[in-house]
């Protein structure tokens, strides 16, 4: 069967500053294929295709359409040669219809006419399968229609090659399917077919071809049905890489924090967190899955204190019990009142009251370790800022998800950045440089952080590197619960499995951890429970050993129950 | 763009790209590069304008020896210079911290106006009925009162409801200057609406007159640094500046950092206006200030709000302040000529921070694209 090439990049090369993004790479594309660009994240995938979108222009190599050398200089050059590029970040106006978006920026012939748009949208999505509503607002839109939106657009104005920027990032394993079933009608109608990606699964079921890119370069282009996933992940990171996950039982699991019926708001006052309840436990993963947007940051931010809670309460149970009353966290007022309520006692297991005791005494027992708590302290997080939450003593972390936005200052080195969370230690009105300098550097020797110093603004470092510098921070802090938000986006796969790593021995050590992830698979194999979240409401909480893919992707879309109540009522 | 599909097959004849890290030498020389270019075009400006010129009655040396002479050649210039600078210096100062905040303010011009005005009003109503030395510790006080106060409004503003600080800081320039005119009308009921050097409240001095102002402003940019770059303070507006959501997720009030930030400038600017009213004019007019609020602006930018390049770029600035005005005094041109000087030398500054962060490729990978590639 002879194919007719479609697109040919011979010798490209693109740099950025003295990043070379893409070198002399050299790519070809049939007519009626799917083709995956494979490659880790920061390989230079999406800067190779940028180039074919007309939003990069090559600083050395040539382009040829169909044998015939062009050049795209503009997203308009590439338009006129019908190469659609579908990006991750959609670009569409919220406040038209999917029509209205499809047509936007196009000059026809004629007069608008709406109508035979919506036609012509119809038409073309019954020609491949998609659903859609021609008349439907964006904003009403899932991520998913939204998608298929971006997709017809390119499909209306005569796109014969396409290329998706990591299509299947945001959906769930039920619309990747449906969004594959559409690809393949597409390639039966003789169009050609970029993904780019870098899941290994996805490759194998929907692509004709693979070209593997690594730092830039081509490394192969193998056909998909003789390859296999270890030998792309070889071809991909370089080396060989074991991709097991080990996970260890939860050893001595207990409640550490306590959400019950939790409800909170949005800036314009909309619910995004419904009616929450779920506890964690020490010495376990609990695994956080939903569509992207689902609740997920504001319920993470409820419990640090950084989102109103409109209702529902937040129980952190400081494990305590047992342990010396320090005044680290508490007045002498304070612990005068709690002995005096009988929460104390001594190493001999009597009651410490301290009933006429004067100050000096008290302070020396409590100074000396001799005096501990009964129980486990009980503390609510409602309502408390992130300051308040800290000098409670509750050693919370949270690695947010906007790591250079929210965790991190991009413009300062390591060192300042270690200082976030503790600037305001000693007395003077000057911030101590030498400690924070120390955790630096060792956070860069035990997590092997490439930096060229520890004063480089993190800005500069790589996805992996950043990632690195503020989960370390947030271990140092000696946490009682970890939380960490897409912790492995954007990171390469060596990276990704050292992020896993650093999470699992906090877990061993006994750290509730919470980790909100994307990638399904890696969710069932790290995690130990895993609650499913939709539109804010929990729809499920399945045990991470015995659940399958499928099962939580059901969950990530099923239409929560209370809301289904509340429409009854 | 209809032309394009024409030559779909050429390669445009230059593209931009990004730098990554230029080495701190070539940024210097980039900028250097830039200035010599500025006072060429400068030249060829003057050449259009002056008579003098044409006619060859002066020569383009002449016209540079100017930016030198204006400044240097006589004891006077020099002291001249050094007091317009610390005056410009310390204003820089003032808007400095709330920049550093991502807080644009603009309206230093009337923070200190304000300031020179408290100033004055303390003397107008009590010089020569308390001690001089006491006259002059409530000037100070009512100068920084003044300005603070003027800073904090727009702060409060901000930091409760998310007003824009630009325009509300612009805005209230205009009310200060309308405050002061109304003062001058109220102190001198002649008519003439001017007031006259006072005889009371000046700041007293050693060595030269206006040395006292020189080392309190060379003391407030070495204080000013050290706050910035080593208080806990500082850090907060360094973190504030760069992400207010980074500063809640690390415990900080930010509304809180916000207003003090401001009440900062504003007694920086409070004590600007102070220097010129005690220091320098025992006087105020609404032109006490004279656009310096505006151009403090520019002066922090270009230092990238670090204290002590500040030193750099206010010296800058006000040698060809001082320069423009000698050119207009030798050359006979009138009018807005020294404006339109500073304006082309000052848009190939800032132009020249373009060429600093990127570079432009020329068609067939010319030199530019190999020098990149190092």
């Amino acid at each position: 069967m002879e194919k007719k090439i479609a697109l040919s990049m011979r010798g490209i090369t693109k740099r950025f500053g003295s990043v070379v993004a893409n070198h002399h790479v050299d790519l070809d594309v049939y007519q009626g294929e799917i083709l995956s660009v494979l490659g880790e994240n920061g390989c230079g995938k999406t800067t190779l295709m940028n180039m074919l979108a007309g939003i990069y222009y090559p600083d050395e190599g040539k382009i040829y359409k169909e044998g015939e050398e062009v050049v795209i200089r503009s997203p308009k050059d590439a338009f006129d040669l019908k190469i659609g590029m579908i990006h991750q970040h959609f670009k569409l106006v919220d406040l038209f219809t999917a029509a209205e978006n499809i047509v936007l920026g196009i000059r026809e012939e004629g007069k608008y006419n709406l109508k035979s748009v919506n036609d012509r949208v119809s038409q073309i999505a019954a020609k491949y399968g998609f659903h859609i509503d021609p008349q439907k607002k964006i904003y009403d839109m899932s991520v998913s229609e939204k998608q298929t939106v971006e997709i017809i657009k390119m499909l209306y104005r005569g796109a014969d090659i396409l290329i998706l920027d990591e299509p299947t990032a945001v959906l769930t394993p039920q619309e990747i399917d449906k969004l594959f079933e559409v690809l393949r009608a597409m390639k039966a109608d003789g169009k050609s077919i970029i993904i780019i990606t870098h899941k290994l699964h996805e490759v194998l079921s929907v692509s004709d071809r693979v070209a593997i890119l690594r730092k830039g370069e081509h490394i192969a282009t193998v056909n998909t049905a003789e390859t296999n996933e270890s030998a792309l992940t070889e071809m991909m990171v370089g080396k060989k890489v074991s991709l097991n996950i080990d996970r260890t039982d939860p050893v001595d699991p207990s409640p550490r924090l306590q959400i019950k019926n939790l409800n909170c708001l949005n800036a314009e006052g909309l619910p995004v967190v419904k009616d929450v309840s779920f506890t964690v436990n020490s010495g376990e993963i609990l695994g956080i899955a939903g569509i992207a947007g689902s609740g997920q940051r504001e319920l993470l931010e409820a419990i640090a204190g950084m989102q109103p809670i409109d209702s529902g309460e937040i129980i952190f149970i400081n494990p305590k019990k047992g342990r010396p009353v320090t005044f680290y966290h508490k007045s002498l007022k304070r612990v005068k009142q709690l002995a005096a309520e009988g929460a104390f006692h001594g190493w001999n297991g009597k009651p410490v009251t301290f009933e006429g005791a004067n100050n000096s005494v008290i302070r020396y027992l409590v100074g000396s370790g001799e005096v501990l708590f009964n129980e486990d302290e009980i503390i609510d997080l409602r309502g408390r800022t992130p300051l308040e939450i800290r000098e409670l003593g509750i050693r919370l972390s949270f690695v947010p998800e906007d790591r250079l936005g929210m965790g991190l200052v991009g413009s300062m080195g390591i060192t300042d950045n270690m200082m976030l969370r503790s600037y305001r230690k000693g007395h003077a009105g000057f911030v101590d440089r030498r400690q924070p300098r120390k955790l630096a550097e060792e956070i860069i020797r035990e997590l092997e952080v490439n930096t060229p110093g520890v004063n480089t603004p993190v800005r500069r470092l790589s996805g992996g590197n950043v990632q690195k510098v503020l989960l370390g921070r947030e271990i140092a802090f000696a946490p009682k619960v970890l939380m960490a938000a897409y912790p492995v986006r954007g990171l390469d796969i060596n990276s990704s499995y050292t992020i896993y790593n650093l999470l699992n021995k906090q877990k061993q050590n006994g750290v509730a951890v919470i980790f909100v992830g994307e990638d399904l698979d890696v969710l069932l194999a790290l995690c130990d429970r895993i609650l499913v979240i939709n539109s804010g409401a929990i729809t499920g909480v399945v045990d991470a050993r015995s659940t399958t893919k499928e099962e939580v992707g059901l969950l990530m879309t099923k239409t929560d129950t209370a809301e289904r109540k509340e429409a009854a009522q | 763009m209809s032309e394009r599909k024409n030559n779909t097959n050429h390669e445009p004849l230059f593209h931009l790209a990004k730098r990554s890290v230029i080495p701190q030498w070539r940024a210097w020389l980039i900028r250097v590069a830039a200035i010599v270019l500025g006072l060429a075009v400068c030249g060829i400006v003057a050449y259009i304008l002056s008579d003098k010129l044409q006619e060859g009655k002066k020569t383009l040396a002449d016209f540079y020896y100017c930016f030198i002479k204006g400044s240097f050649t006589t004891n006077r210039k020099i002291w001249k210079f050094l007091k317009n600078m610390a005056i410009l210096q310390c204003i820089s100062l003032a808007v400095t911290p709330a920049f550093r905040m991502r807080f644009w303010n603009t309206g230093a011009e009337g923070q200190t106006l304000m300031g020179v005005w408290g100033a004055i009003a303390v003397a107008f109503y009590l010089g020569g009925e308390i001690p001089e030395a006491l006259l002059l510790v409530l000037m100070f006080v009512g100068a920084l009162l003044c300005s603070a106060v003027w800073a904090v409004i727009p702060a409060i503003f901000k930091a409760k409801w998310n007003t824009n600080e630009t325009l509300f800081t612009l805005m209230m320039n205009y009310v200060a200057i309308h405050i002061v005119e109304y003062f001058l009308v109220v102190w001198v009921p002649s008519g003439s609406s001017s007031l006259g050097k006072l005889k009371y409240g000046k700041l007293p001095s050693f060595g030269h007159d206006y040395l006292v102002i020189i080392l309190i402003v060379l003391l407030l940019t070495l204080l000013l640094y050290v706050y910035l770059k080593h208080s806990k303070q500082g850090y907060e507006i360094s973190v504030v500046g760069e992400s207010v959501r980074t500063a809640q997720y690390s415990g900080m009030n930010v509304k809180k950092v916000i207003i003090r930030t401001m009440v900062v400038s504003g007694l920086l600017c409070g004590l600007a206006g102070y220097l010129i009213g005690a220091g320098l004019d025992q006087t105020v007019t609404t032109e006490s200030v004279g656009g310096q609020g505006f151009t403090a602006i520019m002066v922090s930018w270009l230092a990238n709000f670090n204290p002590i390049v500040m030193l750099l770029t206010s010296g800058l600035i006000t040698l060809l302040d001082q320069g423009a005005a000698q050119i207009t005094q030798d050359f006979g041109v009138r009018g807005a000529f020294p404006d339109v000087i500073i304006g082309i030398i000052l848009f190939f500054i800032i132009g020249s921070e373009f060429f600093i962060n990127y570079q432009v490729i020329f068609r067939k990978g010319g030199h530019a694209a190999k020098e990149g590639a190092k």
